[in-house]
């Protein structure tokens, strides 16, 4: 392997392209999960953000419609969610589940029309001084505007549930939803406001894959980075920054265990192969041992049904 | 006797009538591992199945098979539901067919790719890819500037082994400062993935990079990335307008009408096809131009040795990693051994993942 510092700022940018869409629906889903709601359909959301966000590229043809449109689409998607689990006071689980398999059947339908369609340039912001400035250049420029919004996003997160007083809302209903709902709190407002917000991140870490990362549409493409995400949130026990470090974990691991073949070190394949899940696994496991910590950032109430008695 | 006569009669006529129903009924399941808008493998059986639908014959398809136990189950509802011909469209369905075809002796299996023929009823089929990869190692010998060509790699499978094998010989003939890096992504389909790997055999140095999956993705991260690449199973040019050298392109419609009329008519036996550039399974798109109109020449011509059985594409001496002789000097390697290819040639790097 070469190993001068370009090729290695070359390699960090990699690394952060390939964990944006586990950013982007982690951080969603942690507030959706802060608030007290197991959303287990990141997969079924993001996947429909995908079809959504490239479908409207072609027909439109104006990438700003695609993004906000596939942020839409998630959102619109994850009422369902909502109206069942709050609504309806369905299992939380289960009704994730569901909709896991409903936006992936979903969008293999719409998306006949839009197979094999090669994607449109997304445009990358400060490409020249990607290749002026060495090692530095790579991470921080040439990229598109949706990874910086991805990388500001867990600080925004941690300040907004530490820091306001909505985050402090979302906390309290997680933490008791039936003491919050005696101080007057709509408890079945805020979560319904965390599991829209949720949908629309979903809805944009699908529209990043299949409008930016590799811009086409093909069934099934978000492969897995949904339930990838939703571990993350676990693993990083609820805090918007280890979510950040997690991914990052990931993305560098599954990139440089390619670059360990291509240079071809004799390590079994497989093994490279398994890598990203146990590292991500382990180093979480490691940073987050503090127990007191885990207790405080946990939302009490996850996946538990509320109604409030009249 | 005479109501002996009568029944004799009637069970003749009610037996042609059965028949002529299974006729009319006659139909051709097939099994794909990817969608049939891959742009790539599994459109291409498709553009096949749509020739066997034109020639009269009615056709179904399941796509995005996962290859495994679900493969047997979609296969066994095929025998099912009453197709009289299945074909099964990628390596991984080996097993599960066969141990349908055993179960379903009326009904005819065909196999890609496979070399397991169980029962009377399954044949096996594929076609000589590694002729085309002759072609595409000869251009990416010529074509590179770093000697570093890229391989993304699917499964250690002989099929695979033998494309990396071929290529890698012909670059080795124009050009003996090659080296192949290959990437091992265990999928025939992961667009994220293939991507990926596209990029760190970039980021590796190589500036020709060529697969064995069956995504667009690796030829679009080339187009941006300002390297050379192959299509892979149709011609994917549209995607890759100017990073595309050419493509290989997988012709099944001919077989697959000729296998189902045969199933129909009855005249349907088990055998093993292996057919190349000669019969036409194997067909390359259109050369890119901007290889300069000299190399167009030499490959066409290689091409056409190729398909007239003038040049072989592992022709001796060629040697395994180590040094050992594998096939010797001025004989050509047979079909048995093509089939279960399990070694790299000399100048591969790396392992085959065990």
């Amino acid at each position: 392997m070469s190993f001068d510092l370009n090729f290695i700022g070359i390699l960090i940018g990699a690394i952060m392209a390939s964990s944006v869409p586990l950013i982007l629906a982690a951080s969603g889903e942690l507030i959706t999960e802060r608030s007290g709601v197991l959303n287990l359909g990141v997969e079924g959301m993001m996947i429909i953000g995908a079809i959504s966000g490239f479908g409207l590229m072609v027909v439109t043809d104006n990438l700003f419609l695609a993004v906000i449109g596939s942020m839409l689409s998630g959102l619109i998607i994850s009422i369902i969610f909502g109206l069942l689990t709050q609504s309806l006071l369905t299992n939380h689980v289960a009704t994730g589940l569901a909709l896991t398999i409903f936006g992936i059947g979903m969008s293999a339908m719409i998306g006949k029309n839009f197979v094999g369609i090669p994607g449109k340039e997304f445009p990358l912001l400060f490409v020249n001084l990607k290749e002026n400035i060495p090692f530095l250049g790579p991470i921080l420029f040439g990229h598109s505007i949706i990874l910086y919004f991805a990388f500001l996003l867990p600080f925004l997160t941690n300040y907004f549930l530490k820091k306001t007083k909505i985050g402090l809302i979302i906390r309290a209903v997680g933490d008791s939803p039936t003491s919050a709902s005696n101080q007057g709190i709509n408890v079945i407002l805020v979560r319904y406001s965390c599991i829209l917000y949720g949908g629309a991140m979903c809805g944009l870490a699908g529209a990043y894959l299949s409008l930016i990362y590799t811009p086409q549409w093909i069934e099934n493409m978000t492969g897995g980075r949904g339930w990838i995400a939703l571990a993350l949130v676990v693993f990083a026990t609820w805090s918007p920054i280890k979510v950040l470090v997690g991914a990052l974990i990931f993305g560098g691991i599954t990139i440089l265990q390619l670059h360990m073949q291509a240079v071809g070190l004799r390590i079994p394949v497989q093994l490279l192969s398994a890598l990203p899940y146990i590292m991500t696994i382990i180093v979480l496991v490691v940073i987050s041992r503090d127990s007191r910590k885990i207790k405080l950032n946990t939302p009490t109430s996850l996946g538990q049904i509320f109604y409030k008695e009249k | 006797m005479y109501k002996n006569f009568l029944r004799y009669i009637i069970s003749v006529l009610f037996l042609l009538g059965v028949c002529g129903q299974a006729n009319a009924d006659f139909k051709v399941g097939f099994v794909y591992v990817g969608p049939t808008g891959d742009h790539g493998w599994t459109y291409q059986h498709d553009e096949g199945r749509k020739a066997v639908e034109a020639a009269g014959i009615k056709t179904t398809y399941v796509e995005s098979v996962p290859e495994g136990a679900d493969a047997e189950r979609v296969i066994r509802q095929l025998a099912q539901s009453g197709h009289d011909l299945i074909f099964t469209t990628s390596f991984g369905y080996m097993d599960p067919t066969n141990k349908v075809a055993k179960d379903f002796p009326n009904v005819k299996f065909e196999h890609a790719t496979g070399y397991k023929r169980e029962h009377s009823n399954v044949s096996t089929y594929s076609a000589r890819f590694y002729e085309g990869r002759t072609l595409l190692g000869h251009m990416a010998g010529k074509m590179t500037k770093t000697n570093v060509i890229g391989y993304i790699a699917s499964f250690p499978i002989p099929e695979v082994i033998r494309g990396i094998n071929a290529m890698t010989l012909a670059a080795q003939k124009v050009n003996p400062d090659i080296k192949t890096k290959i990437v091992w992504v265990f999928t025939w389909y992961d667009p994220g993935k293939e991507s990926e790997a596209a990029q760190a055999l970039i980021d590796q140095g190589a500036d020709v990079i060529m697969q064995h999956t069956d995504s667009t993705a690796p030829v679009q991260v080339a187009e941006k990335a300002g390297v050379w690449s192959f299509g892979q199973a149709s011609d994917m040019q549209r995607f890759a307008p100017k990073s595309i050298l050419t493509s290989i392109i997988d012709d099944w419609a001919p077989y697959y009408v000729e296998r189902s009329i045969a199933a129909r008519d009855g005249t349907w036996k088990q055998q093993d096809t292996w057919h190349g550039l000669k019969e036409g399974m194997v067909a390359m798109a259109p050369y890119n131009s901007a290889m300069g109109s000299d190399l167009v020449k030499e490959v066409e011509q290689l091409q056409k040795d190729l398909a007239s059985g003038k040049t072989h594409s592992f022709t001796g001496p060629i040697y395994d990693q180590k040094g050992n002789i594998l096939v010797a000097d001025g004989s050509v390697a047979d079909d048995g051994m093509l089939a279960g290819m399990n070694v790299y040639v000399k100048g591969v790097e790396g392992d085959i993942p065990k």
